[in-house]
């Protein structure tokens, strides 16, 4: 049954596979092109025993987030770029007070009020600067209507197990297209919180939430520890996808709804005998910083395709040390690259690399 | 015989309060309540940025601490999440009626079933005196060095007022904490606004005018007077809304 085919959009793919994953409450604020998640979980989740909040505003949305995560609760919200603005502080503080939840993103142009279409422009708030203070959040990049279920029951099993806040990383693409999709029978379990406020019913000494340390040392002293849990997390959670990659002089890479454009590129670059590979990170942080290493071994050069002005492209910069050149192009505001574009780019590399 | 000593609800520490400042005896009135209903070990609070922001210290219940202006929002996820536990946010006049005006609006417009203790000391106290939401028009302040100019600065917001024209709001309250009798009126008010709770009615609020004698440059018996002189007479004391009188009245 459950391995049963359906044929949804991105974002209602999404948020049944939340509500499959455990999810009991969902927060959220009306901005496109992520509506149809609220919409979903509205319909939803009064029918296996939910909450769904329409809140006030994305900031209010997100502090819901963090008290229903402050119960231990799985919880989710959803928001678009500007959206995601507004709730970076809130965002610093489950940070800060180590509290799981999802938070998704489905990217449109910016910035500013922006447009309405696919955007890969929030890469930087996403994997380097998600708000204030020092911190990390598990950032997950799916690339099909299949990947959005799969990887939001991930992120809730990993945001449970490192205590961190997760977010599903997607673009207006991804969250408007249809495809088939298939959900896991199996919800991931959830572990043990004794750190989750309750109520002690008189059984154990209270818990607090918080992310106030006013002695220097105490505050220094949460954010090593938590930076200790960030590189188990590196070990244990870096995901990726690797396609022709073996033999390759040039390797593309690209994230989300971009790595499918690129994909069909590399295809077609090696039907013109152009060894092109393609690496596709799954989690943007943490960043998939070997598998660019390991390519070294026959990439001459690095070309990443975003839908921004270049922002992943840094990080490719910096994990292969400069040694290779890295080549940026893409798209912004909301234009999507074609395949016959990126083809260009790599052809042009090609000819580069001959000379 | 009674003997005065610490409510269980509160921890045996030391505060980081202002000799003179109301804080303290909220507390001690919250915890009271808390003890007389038996309801610490069913009971979960969020303290917010400002004066009460270290309270998670001081009650012995399950302690949130959240960011400036958003702890109705972060208790609406709370009780969403344990609708039979007892939840309650302790915010000063900065935090709830500046910059967290729209979570607490909307908190009680949605009827959220959760208590809100409301201080309400003319002034923002953890950053050292500045204008509040609630500063008395002529009050100077850091930021309102030559008294509040309504003309620059408009003028205070009434929140009991305020919120008491929702219709999601069951009970509000304002109290005083200046006089023994005051006091016992405002333990009256803590007490009803959790029973409201405990029936599943909807917001409760109780707004207490505290002194803060030490951002107003005054010792603590001449703060309570200005509460006396200045506060009640701006903020009338009384009971805004009550739906449990008015379904009294109507039968």
């Amino acid at each position: 049954m459950s391995q049963e085919k359906k044929l949804m959009k991105g974002n209602e793919a999404l948020a049944e596979a939340a509500i499959r994953s455990g999810c009991k409450c969902y927060f959220g604020y009306p901005i496109t092109p992520q509506t149809e998640i609220a919409a979903y979980m509205a319909k939803r989740m009064p029918k296996v025993g939910g909450v769904f909040v329409q809140a006030e505003s994305e900031i209010a949305a997100i502090n819901m987030v963090y008290g229903a995560a402050s119960t231990g609760t799985r919880c989710m919200t959803s928001s678009s770029s500007p959206g995601i603005s507004l709730k970076s502080e809130g965002i610093s503080y489950l940070a800060g007070s180590d509290l799981p939840c999802v938070i998704v993103n489905v990217q449109r142009g910016g910035p500013g009020l922006g447009g309405i279409q696919p955007s890969q422009s929030d890469y930087y708030m996403a994997a380097k600067a998600g708000g204030h203070g020092d911190f990390h959040m598990l950032v997950f990049a799916p690339s099909s209507v299949q990947e959005m279920a799969d990887l939001a029951a991930l992120a809730f099993e990993s945001a449970d197990k490192y205590r961190m806040p997760a977010m599903i990383f997607a673009d207006g693409l991804l969250g408007q297209m249809m495809e088939p999709v298939a959900f896991p029978e199996i919800s991931p379990a959830m572990p043990e919180k004794p750190w989750a406020c309750t109520g002690h019913g008189n059984k154990r000494e209270h818990n607090i939430v918080n992310s106030l340390y006013l002695v220097p040392e105490e505050l220094e002293r949460s954010n090593f520890e938590r930076f200790a849990r960030y590189e188990t997390v590196k070990k244990e959670l870096t995901l990726y996808d690797n396609f022709l990659t073996e033999d390759a002089d040039i390797i593309v890479t690209a994230y989300g709804a971009s790595a499918r454009i690129a994909r069909s590129a590399v295809t077609a670059a090696r039907a013109q005998g152009i060894k092109a590979g393609l690496i596709r990170p799954k989690t943007l942080w943490p960043f998939p910083v070997q598998a660019y290493r390991d390519a070294l071994s026959t990439a001459k050069a690095y070309l990443s395709v975003e839908m921004s002005m270049g922002q992943m492209v840094d990080d490719v910069r910096l994990a292969i040390e400069c040694s290779r050149p890295v080549h940026f192009f893409g798209h912004t505001g909301g234009v999507v690259p074609t395949p016959s574009e990126v083809l260009e780019q790599i052809r042009k590399i090609n000819s580069g690399l001959a000379k | 015989m009674a003997i005065y000593k610490r409510p269980e609800a509160l921890c045996d520490v030391t505060t980081h309060f202002c000799p003179g400042c109301s804080h303290g005896l909220v507390h001690r009135l919250v915890a009271e309540v808390f003890d007389e209903m038996g309801i610490v070990g069913d009971t979960i609070g969020v303290c917010p940025v400002g004066c009460a922001v270290m309270s998670y210290d001081y009650f012995a219940c399950d302690m949130i601490e959240a960011a400036h202006g958003r702890a109705p929002a972060v208790a609406t996820g709370v009780k969403r999440s344990l609708p039979d536990k007892f939840v309650f946010t302790y915010q000063g006049d900065g935090d709830l009626a500046a910059i967290g005006t729209a979570e607490t609006v909307h908190s009680a417009t949605r009827g959220e079933n959760i208590t809100v203790i409301f201080i309400n000391n003319t002034i923002y106290g953890m950053t050292g005196g500045q204008m509040a939401p609630t500063t008395l028009p002529g009050q100077v302040t850091q930021t309102t060095p030559y008294g509040r100019d309504p003309k620059v600065a408009g003028y205070p917001v009434r929140v009991c007022e305020m919120v008491s024209t929702l219709t999601g709001t069951a009970f509000a309250q304002r109290v005083s904490v200046d006089s023994p009798n005051n006091v016992r009126t405002a333990k009256k008010a803590i007490r009803k606004a959790f029973e409201i709770q405990k029936a599943g009615l909807g917001f409760s609020i109780v707004e207490i005018l505290s002194a803060c004698p030490t951002n107003w440059g005054m010792t603590p018996v001449q703060a309570l007077q200005r509460v006396r002189d200045e506060m009640i007479p701006y903020y009338p004391l009384g009971v805004y809304k009550d739906i449990t009188a008015q379904k009294e009245e109507q039968a």
